[in-house]
């Protein structure tokens, strides 16, 4: 690296080289940087349908004036050994009052599982008004073998919901936290 | 320490010549050493990768499965995909730049030379690697070169060596992109300040600065992917809490950047070739300066409109949808100033000419369905078709590999000291010219009509379009073997004399053809430099 006698005066190759390796080097760790950088864009914005905190209890009075629909959708997902139904397909709520609903997996293995499941919200814009009281989606949920359990669901519709959303569809991915890969899969 | 003085006595000795037989390549720090083995090194990979190309437009040449498994066949696409955007574009510019830009700005050789020898050398091993998974268990890496997770994880033994080969052809990249600002900045003749420098060598400056802040965010990217896979991380898992959709985003902020890393030195090329042969010195050479540094800038902030479909909100929509037509804005101040630099010119159309123009014309049309690409509410229905294909296909086939054609052709004699065979140029302009259009213009009217990439099979409706579009991939694959004729031939032809074309610009011309082994051993006087420029 020692510099040519071609070097323009005042430049140095090895300062410059440093400072561009130091330059990769941070983009690394921007790159890093992005995925806790995403979860604050997803909390804010409701990106993803994201929803998965639990909500303070709104105290606000029930909207009578509006009915909203409330659909429930299970998936499990791919390989998973799991039943997991929502008991009612949906149900029509007032804004502002509390509702329960309940959800029943079975662990369809002669084995102890874990699963865990993930909710989403569509649409996006209804996300943030969609506040959980209690889910069973907080924690990871442990199965006997063969056990099957219902699983509460506590909500509120916050009043604040945009006029334009008379539907709000969540819905629940059912993981089995053994990690399937494609080499045990197949 | 006893190396380097052993060097500083090497630099006085002006006549000492290359080693001879495989030394020679094996332990070359000479730019123009490597830049050779650059443009070998990818001109192999064009062919390997097009004959992947070639398996995928057989297979898709009628409805049905006929020749290879769907596995196979996906297997094709997502190595067709990786091999030519980084074994064989993006080495194949390192080349250029590696040959071209010493002898442009004056300086005797790369800034870092020892690096540079290193930055080759990975590349080989790093495609090796990548290419073994052929004969692994489970099969070669099919999930798309964009690696989406979670299908990307079912891949097989391959996985790790996709991922580690990831990491080397980055790391290639990024020490190539060092080694060329460097040079850059340090090593100028002395007075070619900054807005003086040769379009081509402002394109590569730029490219270099997109090179060292995206390709280590592509390494994080497949790093989390191979924690994810291996060490029990869940950054893309959504059961222990990550997103997919994160990928998508951390991919495309790489992405989105690395399409202009493959066509910013394609503009630097072209914009050298058309005014020598228009006769006329370049239209607006600093606005074509500060259009390449905004294209730079913007490319970080448009990422999201390739994920449109997942979801997002209505401003998030419009933010990506508008930051990407900004774009067109200076893209359209290149275009306008390659065709102003033609305005009332003399001009000749010799090969390189031919590509060039070909490139303006073409890669323009790639230009407007991307612009119909950014459409948000459109994008929704041309996602994942063949119109996407087709698209970059435009600005990568026509667009960054004929400027590379356009460039070899250009320096040729300056490499080799003779001149190519014109009319065989020629030949291979035409024909690979005409089908280029016939192989990827049905891919429009494909993906309008809704046929689905990546797919071994589709409904009988698209067989018509697909037929056409598969004679022209044969045609255009088998029309690049006269470019290897032409080029086994090269020093077959008539002497060439320093300047090669009537009238070209640039320190590159001032000195003799072949170009020596070791070019301005002092820098040029400032005089030459400006006049060579002017």
């Amino acid at each position: 690296m020692s510099d040519s006698t071609n070097n323009r005066p005042g430049n140095d190759n090895r300062s410059l080289t440093r400072k561009l390796l130091l330059l990769a080097a941070a983009m690394f760790g921007f790159g890093y940087l992005l995925v806790p950088l995403y979860d604050v864009f997803c909390e804010i914005t409701g990106f993803g349908g994201r929803t998965n905190s639990v909500a303070e209890i709104s105290r606000e009075d029930p909207d009578f004036s509006r009915s909203i629909r409330v659909e429930f959708v299970t998936t499990v997902n791919e390989y998973a050994p799991w039943e997991f139904v929502a008991d009612r397909d949906s149900m029509e709520v007032t804004p502002g009052k509390m509702y329960y609903a309940t959800f029943t997996a079975r662990n369809l293995t002669e084995d102890k599982k874990v699963a865990q499941a993930v909710p989403s919200v569509a649409p996006i814009s209804a996300s943030g008004h969609f506040k959980k009281i209690e889910c069973f989606c907080f924690t990871n949920q442990e199965f006997q073998a063969n056990e099957e359990r219902a699983m509460p669901l506590q909500f509120i519709v916050d009043p604040d919901l945009p006029e334009f959303v008379d539907t709000i569809t969540l819905q629940y991915t059912f993981y089995d936290t053994v990690r399937v890969s494609a080499n045990d899969g197949s | 320490m006893t190396t380097a003085v052993a060097e500083a006595q090497d630099a006085h000795d002006e006549h000492h010549g290359p080693d001879k037989g495989i030394r020679r390549w094996l332990f070359t720090t000479n730019h123009k050493d490597i830049g050779t083995l650059y443009l070998v090194f990818s001109l192999i990979m064009f062919f390997i990768g097009g004959a992947m190309a070639l398996v995928i437009r057989t297979e898709l040449m009628q409805p049905g499965l006929q020749f290879v498994h769907p596995e196979f066949f996906n297997s094709m696409t997502t190595m067709h995909a990786l091999i030519m955007v980084f074994g064989a574009v993006m080495p194949a510019f390192v080349g250029l730049a590696n040959w071209m830009i010493p002898m442009m700005i004056g300086a005797p050789d790369m800034a870092l030379p020892r690096m540079n020898n290193w930055s080759f050398w990975i590349l080989p091993v790093a495609f090796g690697i990548l290419l073994s998974t052929l004969f692994m268990e489970g099969g070669a890496p099919a999930a798309g070169w964009t690696m989406y997770p979670p299908l990307v994880l079912q891949t097989g033994d391959a996985f790790p060596f996709l991922i580690f080969s990831v990491h080397l052809m980055g790391i290639s990249s990024i020490m190539g992109a060092i080694n060329i600002i460097v040079t850059i900045l340090n090593m100028r003749a002395p007075d070619m300040w900054l807005l003086k420098m040769p379009i081509f060598v402002w394109c590569w400056l730029i490219t270099a600065y997109l090179l060292i802040a995206v390709m280590p965010v592509l390494a994080g990217a497949v790093t989390m992917l191979l924690t994810d896979q291996f060490f029990g991380t869940s950054f893309f898992l959504a059961a222990g809490g990550g997103d997919p959709v994160m990928f998508q985003h951390i991919f495309w902020f790489f992405g989105h950047p690395e399409v202009y890393i493959m066509i910013l030195p394609a503009f630097g090329v072209v914009s050298e070739i058309i005014p020598t042969f228009s006769r006329k010195p370049l239209f607006g050479h600093d606005s074509m300066v500060y259009a390449a540094s905004s294209i730079a800038f913007l490319s970080f902030i448009v990422w999201a409109h390739h994920m449109f479909t997942v979801g997002m909100p209505l401003s998030g929509q419009m933010f990506f949808m508008f930051a990407t037509m900004l774009i067109a804005v200076p893209t359209g101040v290149k275009v306008f100033n390659w065709v102003a630099t033609m305005w009332r010119g003399s001009m000749t159309f010799e090969t390189p000419m031919l590509f060039a123009l070909a490139f303006v014309f073409l890669f323009t049309i790639g230009g407007f369905s991307g612009l119909m690409l950014a459409i948000a509410p459109a994008d929704i229905q041309y996602h994942d078709t063949y119109f996407v294909v087709a698209h970059f296909h435009y600005v990568l086939v026509p667009g960054s590999i004929f400027a590379v054609m356009a460039g070899a052709y250009y320096w040729l004699p300056k490499w080799t000291g003779h001149m190519y065979n014109e009319s065989l140029g020629k030949l291979h302009f035409w024909l690979s010219t005409i089908f280029v259009n016939v192989t990827f213009f049905p891919m429009h009217f494909l993906g309008l009509a809704g046929m689905p990439r990546r797919i071994p099979d589709y409904s009988t409706q698209f067989a018509d379009f697909n037929m056409i579009a598969s004679i022209g991939a044969l045609g255009f694959g088998f029309s690049q073997l006269i470019f290897v004729w032409v080029l086994l031939t090269a020093k077959k032809g008539a002497k060439a004399t320093d300047r090669v074309w009537e009238a070209p610009k640039g320190l590159e011309w001032t000195v003799p053809s072949p170009a020596p082994y070791h070019t301005f051993d002092t820098p040029p006087k400032a005089r030459i430099a400006q006049e060579a420029f002017e």
